[in-house]
């Protein structure tokens, strides 16, 4: 079954918890990652291959560089999920 | 038909000795800002590297090779004249021929063997590794030396943040020689030649024919792509490696990995699960990314520094330019 917005973010909120270290509350539809979650480029890569695990997505790399905030990867797997 | 008698080969073929050859001229990340706009922090965060070897004009791919070849012809306790073959792995020995195998063989007094160089990137050692065992089990030769050699400062641009601070110089060597037991795993090795622009050189050399005036061509990769292939998909070979050769990650005692970046090589770790107990080989901090001849350049100071022990068994795996990659499992000389 797809996952809601809600589960999507709550997911990406414990992705990115788990890998770069950042507590899940500030994980925000607003935020971005690079300048307000400290998600380098390299830990980027490996948020976006845990979400495709988790939410059955494909993000392809010329996709990656468009997700800017957690609102836009929020949005991306909601219209791409299988 | 006339009957063709076949060559004798060895039932098996091993690592014998190994050597390295790092350049006198240590870099530190300091002297990567005078043409960077970066920091030491932002280097070493992306990369884990703190300083990198560069060759000076006496070291060139050769001498480094060279040095290199001795020490591993002394570690393996066999003389020059009897290597058989001389495979050189490198991307940065500016002429195309002849091959800079036959001048190195020459040096190392090695008679005449058969001497040729490949081109495989970063995967190189594996490669010839690979090539070096077949024949030793096929007959065509007793000893190989395997070599792996690079001047990557020269196909550097020290003005790309991006890639500026990643590369060092340096050359590895082994020598690879009969065995009565099986001491190097079946090899998981392939390409994909579909991403063969993820990892460049910027121009042909060809584009300096027309009187053009081109910038001096240097390596380029595209970071997010590579980290995603090679931590992902090579994590994978890597498995495979194992897999290939029975052996399990509780089997295992050192994990050799191409030493491109400290990121890749931590996210590898955690990919594969490999357990607390296995030496990680982590190089890349104090030598760059040296191509071709980061695996035995690591594996050479492993056993150095007593981190590992001949007779260990270890993961190696190359990755890099084409893509290629070629992973194995060997016991350490």
């Amino acid at each position: 079954m797809a996952a809601t917005q809600k589960e999507i973010l709550d997911g990406l909120a414990e992705i990115v918890n788990e890998i770069a270290g950042i507590p899940v509350e500030d994980v925000e539809l607003e935020k971005s990652f690079t300048d307000d979650l400290d998600v380098d480029s390299l830990s980027m890569v490996e948020v976006v291959v845990a979400a495709e695990e988790r939410f059955d997505v494909k993000i392809p790399d010329e996709d990656v560089k468009n997700l800017k905030t957690v609102g836009d990867a929020t949005e991306y797997i909601l219209k791409h999920q299988g | 038909m006339s009957k063709i008698k076949p060559s004798q080969g060895a039932p098996y073929a091993r690592i014998m000795g190994v050597g390295g050859y790092r350049p006198t001229r240590v870099v530190p990340n300091e002297v990567i800002l005078e043409t960077i706009d970066s920091s030491d922090e932002w280097i070493r965060s992306r990369s884990g590297i703190a300083t990198r070897h560069w060759a000076s004009e006496q070291e060139t791919v050769a001498a480094m090779s060279v040095e290199a070849s001795g020490k591993a012809i002394a570690d393996a306790g066999i003389t020059p004249e009897q290597i058989g073959a001389v495979i050189v792995s490198t991307v940065s020995h500016f002429k195309q021929t002849p091959a800079i195998a036959t001048e190195i063989a020459h040096k190392v007094g090695a008679g005449k063997p058969a001497a040729f160089d490949i081109s495989a990137g970063c995967a190189g050692f594996g490669y010839g590794l690979t090539l070096a065992k077949g024949m030793i089990v096929e007959g065509s030769a007793e000893y190989v030396l395997v070599i792996g050699v690079e001047r990557l400062s020269d196909l550097t641009d020290l003005s790309d943040r991006a890639t500026a601070f990643l590369f060092g110089d340096g050359a590895g060597a082994v020598i690879v020689g009969p065995s009565k037991v099986p001491a190097i795993g079946p090899t998981v090795w392939g390409s994909e030649g579909d991403k063969s622009e993820t990892i460049k050189q910027t121009v042909a050399w060809d584009t300096f024919h027309a009187d053009r005036p081109e910038k001096f061509p240097a390596i380029t990769q595209e970071g997010q792509a590579v980290f995603r292939w090679a931590v992902f998909e090579m994590a994978k070979v890597a498995q495979q490696a194992l897999d290939a050769a029975g052996i399990s990650p509780e089997d295992l005692d050192v994990f050799i990995p191409h030493q491109a970046n400290m990121r890749i090589i931590d996210s590898m770790v955690k990919t594969l699960k490999l357990p607390e107990h296995v030496t990680v080989a982590r190089d890349v901090e104090t030598t760059g990314n040296t191509s071709a001849a980061s695996i035995p350049l690591a594996m050479e100071r492993l056993l150095a520094t007593g981190q590992a022990k001949s007779g260990d068994t270890a993961l190696v795996i190359g990755f890099g330019a084409g893509l290629v990659y070629a992973a194995t499992v060997v016991t350490l000389p």
